[in-house]
């Protein structure tokens, strides 16, 4: 490495500077004040722990994007956290062990073996919320709306919610008997919405007729509320996992009309992002001008079953320094600040611990510094004048 | 909201195979790509604009975003992974085949790993990998055939139309990979925020198509 490239920071590994960084642990207080309110506890998981716990029924891809290390006390493999889901679940299974529902919430920074997204971070700050214990559709209700309280909060602006069932596509590929590849070749394909190729592996499988139909039909079915009636006649006939899959997502869908509806929700069948652990609802959010997903939840009911205590559980993640690039907050927490002389005036130092008191940001000027108050980013000065410290305007 | 539809092709052959399916759905271009320098095209649909990309970066665009819509040969998508895009519709246009070409009655070259020339990397791993065959993958960028003559490689992987530049330089196909046409794209977020322009779009194409 050349000496003038030392300071380069590795790809996708990003520091958070002024005046970006205020606003960022600014927002940062006024989410997890959110959390607060609607009565979830907060959970701080360790950067690093086992890698078994860490991979939870998560499938290959958090496999893939979590940094890994040996534990030189026991040998046993480590992993720094991709994702603090899992951790969430851990920690529901084990430390808290309630019997009644809880919500949790978490905020901190992950890391990514490769680079991921539009803006190519490998450390992104999650932040998120899980509630635990509830099957029922109040949950994933309640999370949902969380979802959207948190990006009008960010000042995340015209928003979609795109929303699906994991239970739909699983249940169909069930009904048709597809076998695991059959179903994971099919899913990918699904994923793409590439009807030929969705034809074409059909076309290699066993099923009926009409259980191929519906499947291939999947692809299409997308669209606002009115699709889902759509839904209801193309997939009339199916087995009853599918009908009751479609049932929770209307009833959702109902609900979220009834409670925002402001907000733009969208339906798409084949979506089925996290397949490997998700086991309901699942939805996205987009927005306009930004070509992927910023947020992403659902329900995941199995995750707890490899810590020995399966509970329901429904949630949702988002990347907070996303949020900020993407939110117009103007609030900055800046807003000006007073310079006080290099002074040892008892008065002023009075003075000074008041105005701090009240939350202005006073700064100190050093004994023969460079620079003035200006150069210090101070729009105010605390100036003598007959005997009293005042705070003046500069000029 | 933003109401322009940005659509990305590249130059050639999936242009010219476009144009009519486009006109169809009632878009011509303003420019002609090949005699114009702009890289942003104008069309009869003051809402619909036309960028002009290399091929493989058609993909990228789309997945990013900063096209809603594309055309991509299936051979730039496996390549590509596919990941984060929707492929709705097979435009079945630019058609030909990928397939692995060698010296024209050739020997077995006999050694452990062949040596395969490509420039599709990924494809062609994956390909060798499902037959349970090691080989060293050569990364070119183009005039694959040159490699088997010169002895860089003993396989090119590399699309085949006719066959012709392969028997002028003595070569033959050996194995079929996959059949390639060029499909419709679509960026995941265009799908849901602008979805009825995309949909009746991707109907006119279908339309058109048939």
């Amino acid at each position: 490495m050349n000496i003038r490239d030392q300071w380069l920071l590795p790809a996708g590994i990003e520091e958070v500077l002024p005046p970006q960084s205020w606003r960022l642990e600014q927002v940062r207080r006024q989410v997890l004040d959110l959390y607060r309110c609607w009565g979830y506890e907060l959970v701080i998981p360790p950067f690093i722990e086992y890698l078994e716990s860490l991979l939870t029924g998560a499938g290959n891809d958090l496999d893939l994007q979590t940094f890994k290390l040996t534990d030189q006390l026991t040998g046993r493999m480590m992993g720094v956290r991709a994702d603090m889901t899992p951790q969430a679940a851990r920690i529901d299974a084990h430390p808290m062990k309630s019997d009644f529902p809880s919500r949790l919430c978490y905020l901190g920074t992950v890391l990514h073996t490769r680079p991921d997204g539009f803006a190519g971070s490998r450390s992104p700050m999650q932040v998120g919320a899980e509630l635990f214990g509830h099957a029922g559709v109040d949950s994933d209700i309640e999370i949902l709306s969380l979802v959207l309280e948190t990006l009008s909060l960010t000042g995340v602006k015209d928003v979609h919610m795109d929303l699906g069932h994991v239970g739909i596509f699983r249940g169909l590929a069930r009904d048709a008997d597809l076998d695991r590849d059959q179903e994971i070749a099919l899913f990918e394909a699904l994923q793409r919405k590439a009807v030929s190729d969705i034809d074409a592996l059909l076309g290699q499988t066993s099923a009926g007729s009409e259980q191929r139909q519906r499947l291939a039909r999947l692809a299409d079915l997308n669209g606002d509320e009115g699709m889902l009636a759509e839904a209801r006649s193309v997939l009339s006939g199916a087995g009853d996992a599918v009908i009751a899959a479609l049932d929770n997502l209307c009833e959702i869908s109902e609900a979220m009309h009834r409670r925002m509806p402001d907000n733009r929700f969208y339906y798409d069948l084949a979506e089925l992002r996290g397949y490997n652990y998700q086991t309901g609802l699942v939805f996205a959010a987009f927005v306009p001008g930004y070509g992927q997903e910023i947020a992403r939840g659902g329900r995941y009911d199995e995750i707890g079953r490899v810590f020995g205590r399966a509970r329901p559980a429904t949630g949702f993640s988002t990347d907070l320094k996303t949020l900020i690039d993407l939110g117009c907050t103007g609030a900055a927490l800046s807003g000006g600040a007073i310079y006080a002389p290099a002074d040892d005036d008892t008065d002023l130092q009075q003075v000074i611990r008041d105005l701090r008191n009240k939350g202005e940001k006073v700064v100190c000027e050093l004994s023969a510094q460079p620079g003035g108050a200006g150069d210090m980013g101070c729009d105010r000065l605390l100036v003598k004048e007959a005997g009293k410290w005042l705070v003046k305007n500069r000029e | 909201m933003n109401r322009t539809l940005t659509i990305a092709l590249s130059k050639g052959r999936i242009f010219r195979e476009t144009l009519p399916l486009l006109a169809q759905a009632g878009i011509e271009p303003a420019d002609d790509p090949d005699t114009s320098r702009k890289l942003i095209l104008d069309t009869s649909d003051e809402n619909v604009k036309l960028v002009i990309l290399r091929a493989a970066d058609v993909p990228t665009y789309v997945q990013y975003g900063a096209a809603d819509l594309g055309v991509a040969g299936k051979d730039v998508l496996m390549e590509h992974g596919g990941d984060g895009l929707y492929e709705p519709l097979d435009l079945g246009i630019a058609c030909c085949r990928m397939m692995v070409a060698g010296p024209a009655g050739g020997q077995e070259p006999g050694k452990d790993r062949l040596r395969i020339a490509t420039k599709y990397v990924r494809t062609t791993r994956s390909f060798y990998a499902e037959k349970r065959e090691q080989v060293e993958i050569i990364k070119l960028y183009g005039s694959m055939e040159l490699a088997p003559l010169v002895g860089l490689a003993d396989r090119i992987v590399d699309l085949v139309d006719t066959g012709n530049t392969l028997k002028a330089n003595g070569l033959a196909p050996l194995e079929h990979i996959a059949d390639i046409s060029s499909r419709l794209v679509v960026n995941k977020a265009s799908m849901k925020m602008k979805h009825d322009r995309v949909k009746s779009f991707i109907n006119k194409i279908a339309e058109a198509r048939s």
